[in-house]
């Protein structure tokens, strides 16, 4: 089978038509010594119900599912409202390609249009693109758009930002001679501001950190964008569960210039680690450095609204090596889930469910930290994640977790020395309070 | 759908206190001041307030105002839109890929990891190189993570060394994505026959110029026949070969860019290996290189020992990260079961109707439309606009007025050397039926360019909106919805 509707009779006229006896003609201009003459080595070819089976045994194979999850840190299990499933399934939403032919793309370009509405509503700036591939990417695109802004070479960089993101960063930057620099966090998990005051100078170009951070702890925006601001820098600031903007302000009310992260929250699977969807928004002077697709509103030639893909002058398809980023294909399918996900919820629905995971998050902190030998590691406020330190190393103790059918937090000690007792710890709203408990039961079982 | 009806911003029809989404109450006792010291939004200003039946209805209106591949022909050059098979969505749907977080302990994951690692290899051996990343997240983003391999290498020889070569036929982002790794671009001007001119390349390369970046076959859809003596050019001087593999539709299973001497190609698994666009993506861009590349690949990698699959983070000359966790999982699944389901013989007929396609369409429509370069041609022909301007019609007006016919226009926007381009790829999914209509809408045309031009200056008239002002996007930018005052 290989989707191919061409019969040997067409084949034979068409290549009458052509004026060739074979295909094999049509490949003359491949020289023989780099022709491929043997068979490649694939299995296959399979039927439907055998590609089916051959998934279903893989399938199998996993065993997650049986398991009690409270990973988060950066990919986030929220539920996902089943009209998300069923309308972005349709074909006219699948199949198409970028919309590079307005006219016969209204669908695609309205839905670009009313997403980076959103995020902008969401983040409280003036323009958002219309998707980047991840979170990590975004800021990593975050700091090049900040140093393509400010031309200076110095960044700063919390090392409370997902340890992932940071690494892009690091790949992204240090092939273009622009020194990073990581900003530590204090007791209460918060970027450390005594560190930061003296970390800027005058060839500083941005700070960047993530909030929620990546311990869960949210911080202290104005201060921070009050800061930057005063060293003539810009403060980026990461999102990676964005569901907290549903009750937390919004970081451009806060004094952000740029806002980027990571929207997987926003009613796309876990899919072990994509695709997801990265977002990103920014002050309006700062629009020709917008990495990315952006869609415009604009009038057909009888006057009535319609939407393109605008300030391409931008982009690598008009300004190649000058381009603001080599982004070509985005995320658009998952820009469409988030954006009937979001319109789905609502103003009412998004505030609740971001409630419900605050409240989920302080139960649980509560319940784990009333067992003995349990803490909090960090001070500062949490929205639906938190660290905790443990009597025992985390590796020990997240392995008798495991037997009991938990999985029970992200390790912390690989990525931040001295935090090898500790674990990040996510909750949302599918976990019942009948889940949280058993947990605590568990812990306070194994840590006995 | 009827075409008068309108579909408002979903922002237009939101009116207070509606949702279409019951959450359930909470079933923990409630803390009261969590966030005391935490500045919390009174509001989030604008956002929709709709029922379900409105957000049902609004996305199916939307839906039916786009184009698409299940609706009929889209022949944009170098894109390769060819049919998404249903089953492979179906696959990519199943709970036990949808549900997994990316940092499940390895060994609860295995069935994710065996099919991951069975991509690799498949796209191993398609290829004919020695190994292969994931994790790129398109075209570009693969483009990007080979310049990084590349610049890893020669800095570990102790020079990253400052130009990339690169084509005037080559795609935008090629030159995008050699300058985000640092590099300068020089472009090698085509020859005569549209394909790079060796003299010109044995000129330029030398010990500074870090790598070429070829398309092959290029974006005229002729394959470079000297491949191997410009490969031998760049390896004289210590440069490396990276092939943009947009175009492998042209060769899989006829030709292997590791016999030819590449050195490091990405693949696009949203062309050749039919994952679906999506309107823009999600795609997938893997990363084949050589075995002298192979230290630097992105980490992690997937690592198979006796049946056990597991993540290696240990690689102490890998350039680090390139994004969150792996790659674009779902969509690797929907290659995996698309080359099972062609098996070897499949993949290579896959090549040979693409080629077979086109070749028609170029036989069909030479003579009506110009061609500016007569070499052979594989996947797709760039005809352009020459004889049409005559009666002032643009690429532009021709492709506007094949909306009409109800098909999809070709690519436009390059390549720059063929102005005026009409990059037509048909792919093997097309029937003769289709690409039959397609030929007599493009001869159609062609007589009303001479006939009535302006039917071509104003179209398109049947679609849902009439041509777009592109230019007053740009000048006065309204790049959201606001709330009118």
């Amino acid at each position: 089978m290989s989707y191919i509707p061409i019969s040997e009779k067409d084949k034979k006229e068409m290549l009458e038509r052509i004026g060739v006896d074979s295909v094999e003609e049509l490949f003359c201009c491949i020289p023989e010594p780099i022709r491929f003459r043997g068979k490649l080595n694939l299995p296959g070819p399979l039927s439907e119900p055998e590609i089916l089976e051959y998934f279903e045994a893989r399938a199998r194979k996993n065993s997650f599912d049986r398991y009690l999850s409270f990973l988060g840190g950066g990919a986030y299990d929220h539920f996902i409202p089943a009209v998300v499933d069923f309308l972005s399934s349709r074909g006219e939403f699948v199949s198409p390609y970028t919309p590079y032919q307005p006219e016969v793309s209204q669908g695609t370009l309205q839905v670009i249009f009313e997403f980076q509405t959103l995020i902008c509503q969401l983040t409280g700036l003036d323009i958002a693109n219309a998707s980047l591939y991840d979170g990590a990417t975004g800021a990593a695109e975050a700091v090049l758009m900040a140093y393509r802004v400010k031309n200076k070479k110095r960044l700063l960089v919390a090392s409370s930002l997902n340890p992932q993101y940071r690494q892009v960063i690091n790949a992204y930057t240090k092939n273009l001679g622009l020194e990073v620099v990581e900003i530590p966090y204090d007791e209460k998990g918060q970027l450390d501001l005594k560190g930061l005051e003296s970390a800027f100078n005058a060839e500083t170009s941005v700070l960047l950190c993530q909030s929620p951070n990546y311990f869960g702890v949210i911080e202290d925006l104005k201060n921070l964008a009050d800061l930057a601001h005063r060293h003539e820098a810009l403060l980026a600031v990461v999102i990676s569960e964005p569901i907290s903007l549903g009750l937390l302000e919004a970081p451009g009310q806060l004094g952000a210039d740029i806002v980027t992260g990571e929207a997987q929250s926003f009613g796309i699977p876990l899919s072990y680690g994509g695709p997801y969807l990265g977002f990103m928004a920014c002050k309006k002077e700062f629009v020709r450095q917008l990495p990315g697709r952006i869609a415009g509103q604009t009038v057909d030639a009888e006057g009535r609204r319609g939407f393109v893909l605008t300030l391409s002058t931008r982009e690598q398809h008009i300004r190649r090596e000058k381009a603001t980023s080599n982004i070509c294909t985005n995320q658009a399918h998952c820009a469409l889930r988030a954006t009937i996900y979001l319109e789905t919820l609502g103003r009412v629905g998004l505030k609740k469910l971001a409630w419900l995971n605050l409240q989920k998050a302080a139960y649980a902190l509560n319940r784990f930290t009333s067992i003995p030998g349990v803490s909090r590691k960090f001070g500062g406020p949490v929205f639906n994640e938190f660290v905790l330190e443990f009597p025992v190393p985390w590796e020990t103790l997240s392995r008798k977790l495991e037997e009991k059918g938990i999985l029970g937090g992200i390790a912390l000690g690989s990525d931040y020395p001295g935090l090898e007792r500790c674990a990040l710890i996510t909750v949302t709203e599918k976990h019942s309070r009948e889940k949280i408990d058993r947990y605590a039961e568990v812990l306070q079982e194994v840590l006995r | 759908m009827i075409k008068v009806i309108r579909e408002p911003l979903i922002f237009e029809i939101s009116s207070p206190g509606k949702t279409a989404l019951r959450l359930p109450e909470l079933d923990v006792p409630e803390t009261k001041d969590i966030l005391a010291e935490v500045p919390i939004r009174q509001d989030i200003e604008g956002f929709p307030e709709v029922s379900e039946t409105e957000v049902t209805r609004h996305f199916t209106r939307l839906s039916q105002m786009n184009y698409c591949v299940d609706f009929g022909f889209y022949p944009l050059g170098s894109c390769t839109m060819k049919y998404n098979p249903k089953i492979n969505e179906k696959i990519a749907c199943m709970t036990a890929f949808t549900s997994g977080h990316p940092l499940v302990p390895e060994g609860l994951a295995q069935g994710n990891l065996e099919l991951m690692k069975t991509l690799e290899k498949l796209l191993c051996e398609i290829t004919g190189l020695e190994a292969v990343s994931l994790h790129p997240a398109a075209g570009a983003h693969g483009e990007l993570l080979g310049m990084m391999l590349i610049r890893a290498y020669h800095t570990a020889c102790g020079n990253p060394r400052k130009y990339v070569l690169i084509p005037d036929s080559a795609h935008g982002t090629n030159p995008s994505s050699a300058h985000i790794c640092g590099y300068i671009v020089k472009e090698i001007k085509s020859n005569e026959k549209g394909t790079v001119s060796v003299e010109d390349l044995a000129r330029e390369m030398t010990e500074e110029v870090a790598a070429l970046m070829l398309t092959n076959p290029n974006t005229l859809g002729v394959f470079e026949s000297d491949i191997c003596q410009i490969a031998d050019i760049v390896h004289a001087k210590g440069g490396f070969v990276y092939m943009d593999g947009a175009n492998l539709n042209a060769l899989a299973g006829i030709a292997r860019p590791g016999d030819m001497k590449v050195d490091v190609l990405h693949l696009n698994l949203h062309k050749t290996f039919s994952t679906p666009h999506g309107g823009g993506g999600p795609g997938s861009g893997p990363v084949a290189v050589n075995k002298t590349l192979e230290p630097y690949l992105p980490v992690p990698v997937i690592v198979e020992k006796d049946g056990w699959y597991y993540l290696d983070y240990n690689r102490p000359h890998s350039i680090g990260r390139i994004k969150s966790f792996y790659g674009h999982f779902l969509v690797m699944l929907k290659a995996l079961a698309y080359i099972l389901t062609l098996g070897p013989e499949g993949i290579r007929e896959m090549a040979e109707v693409a080629v077979l396609n086109s070749n028609y369409i170029r036989k069909s429509l030479e003579g009506i439309y110009h061609l500016k370069y007569d070499s052979p041609t594989l996947h797709e022909c760039v005809f352009s606009d020459k004889y049409q301007k005559e009666y002032g019609v643009s690429n532009l007006d021709i492709s506007k007025r094949l909306l009409d016919y109800g098909l999809h226009p070709p690519t436009m926007s390059f390549p720059l050397i063929v102005p005026g381009a009409l990059m037509i790829e048909p792919t093997e999914t097309e029937s003769r039926r289709d690409l039959d209509l397609f030929i007599e809408a493009m001869k159609a045309i062609d007589r009303e360019a001479r006939e009535n031009p302006d039917l071509l200056k104003q179209a398109p008239h049947l679609t849902y909106v009439r041509r777009l002002d592109e230019v007053q996007a740009a000048r006065n930018p309204i790049l959201k919805w606001e709330k009118k005052e």
